[in-house]
């Protein structure tokens, strides 16, 4: 029985890393001879279409990191300080989105956007507003996590009775002691939105996921690329994630 | 209360919005007059299947996905909890459980698909035809697919009920003279059937309302519901009948909120023993 324990890790690990390894063996095989090459990957930077796509999910990543922050972390310490039998409401607005699927929201939203369009024009960074949603029950999580951690009445307490306003309290007081969770929260917003694929090939907005599905008709090398370069990075972001949450869990014990 | 204006109206616009939009299209016709006609559509041959094609994705899935993701859990839990193998493979699964969409299709591709790398190592040693006529873009190769992404959401959800039972339940029971298999069969299992039921449930959730993974994967045709909703919202398939979209919209909606209902209930159930 004893081989049987590291011969099952051994298949996980298979069926996991495969097909990683494939991306990674497709990404630099070149399909003429058959040899090794790195066009698919220079093409990544050298297709303009491709360039473009990736700076509007880099693009879009921030401006939903930024919203997300500044809709969800003041609202969250207020509900704290100040209304904290709606803590559960917001709780519930907050994870709503796990229950009705990203699919859902696309085919209802043209109304919706037919007015952020009269507003802002159709640009694909205007995606950051259903991005948000998204993100929403992941960030809430990580957040907090984080408020859980700290005295956050007796921080603002001693605040105000030095005579800092609401809003110094939030941002200047507040805010700084719950870092980790402001990263945790950014970097699974970030995973997120690089991968997000519903939304913006629906809604017909030129993202780095729409290029690579786009790409596979073509030059399905370059979009083999493209994808492990986004797994690399998501993974990269996650790993970092669950890094902060070892150091918060073994601060708070 | 006032705070929480900007936030609830927002999550109001951007959520609940769209959602009633959907409910409300369901029973409209593209002239804005209301009708049946959607919800009938439901029930024609065609969309049954596709029904039925989504509940065995996302049922064979999430079966498959929940006790290959138990064994995992349990060879992990069993390795002490400072083991380099424990805190690696619930960094990796907590990744894995993210890897969703397009990128995951590709490296699908990439491995088993008519070029892939397997496909043609087999094809070069000894003949074998793996891709056979694309099953990769049908039913079977969508539960392959989802099974990377549900495996590790087991693994996530199921090692903290795993880790709730208790050393001193397996101790008490030994020395009132059990055997190994009797404490299994009378007290981990029944401790963590609910449990593993309501993962069953999450993960059936997650793979029914998965739409990325299967639209880069099968780019034409409409197998599963999701993909029959980006045939109305895109192309000419569904013309004139737009608003079936959302009344396979409002399906789903129905579909995951029951699922969903079901398991936060079996939820509370295992969080009576769970601390």
């Amino acid at each position: 029985m004893r081989w049987v324990r590291p011969l099952v890790l051994l298949a996980f690990a298979a069926f996991f890393f495969a097909p990683l390894w494939s991306l990674l063996d497709f990404s630099t095989k070149d399909f003429l001879t058959g040899g090794r090459t790195g066009d698919h990957w220079r093409a990544l930077v050298e297709n303009q279409e491709v360039r473009d796509a990736i700076v509007t999910s880099l693009e879009l990543a921030v401006l939903t990191v930024a919203l997300m922050l500044v809709l969800l972390l003041p609202t969250m310490i207020w509900v704290r300080l100040r209304v904290p039998q709606a803590s559960r409401l917001v709780e519930f607005l907050c994870l709503l989105p796990l229950t009705v699927p990203p699919l859902v929201i696309v085919v209802g939203i043209n109304g919706v956007y037919s007015w952020v369009n009269y507003f802002l024009g159709g640009s694909a960074l205007t995606l950051t507003f259903v991005y948000v949603v998204l993100v929403l029950p992941f960030a809430y999580r990580a957040l907090d996590a984080s408020l859980s951690s700290i005295d956050v009445t007796t921080l603002a307490e001693a605040a105000r009775s030095l005579g800092a306003g609401w809003l110094t309290v939030i941002a200047r007081v507040v805010a700084p002691n719950v870092v980790s969770g402001v990263l945790s929260a950014a970097f699974i917003s970030v995973a997120l939105v690089l991968g997000e694929f519903t939304f913006s090939s629906l809604m017909h907005f030129d993202t780095l996921p729409v290029r690579i599905v786009l790409l596979g008709k073509g030059d399905i090398g370059a979009s083999m690329a493209a994808s492990l370069a986004t797994l690399l990075l998501t993974a990269l972001l996650l790993v970092a994630l669950s890094l902060l949450d070892r150091r918060r869990s073994t601060r708070a014990e | 209360m006032l705070g929480l204006l900007p936030f609830v109206a927002y999550v109001f616009v951007f959520m609940v919005v769209p959602t009633i939009n959907v409910a409300i299209g369901a029973f409209k016709d593209n002239d804005g007059v209301y009708t049946l006609d959607n919800i009938t559509g439901l029930f024609d041959s065609t969309m049954l299947h596709t029904l039925w094609n989504s509940v065995v994705v996302s049922g064979v899935s999430a079966i498959l996905g929940a006790v290959l993701g138990m064994i995992l859990a349990a060879l992990v839990v069993s390795a002490p909890a400072t083991s380099l193998l424990r805190r690696a493979v619930m960094a990796l699964t907590s990744v894995f459980a993210q890897f969703g969409g397009v990128t995951l299709a590709f490296a699908f591709i990439a491995t088993v698909g008519s070029q892939g790398i397997i496909t043609l190592w087999l094809a070069g040693h000894g003949g074998f035809d793996l891709y056979g006529n694309g099953w990769l873009y049908s039913v079977r190769g969508l539960i392959l697919v989802y099974l990377y992404f549900q495996i590790p959401l087991m693994v996530v959800v199921f090692v903290p009920a795993l880790e709730g039972l208790r050393p001193q339940w397996r101790e008490a029971a030994i020395s009132l003279g059990a055997t190994r298999w009797q404490y299994l069969k009378e007290v981990a299992i029944p401790l963590l059937r609910p449990a593993f039921l309501g993962s069953v449930l999450l993960l059936f959730a997650n793979a029914f309302a998965a739409y990325a993974t299967a639209a880069a994967l099968v780019s034409q045709g409409q197998i599963i519901l999701p993909l029959m909703i980006r045939a109305g919202l895109t192309s000419e398939v569904l013309l004139g009948r737009q608003h079936l979209a959302y009344a396979i919209a409002l399906e789903m909606i129905v579909v995951v909120a029951i699922v969903m209902t079901a398991y936060a209930l079996l939820l509370r159930r295992t969080a009576r023993w769970l601390r």
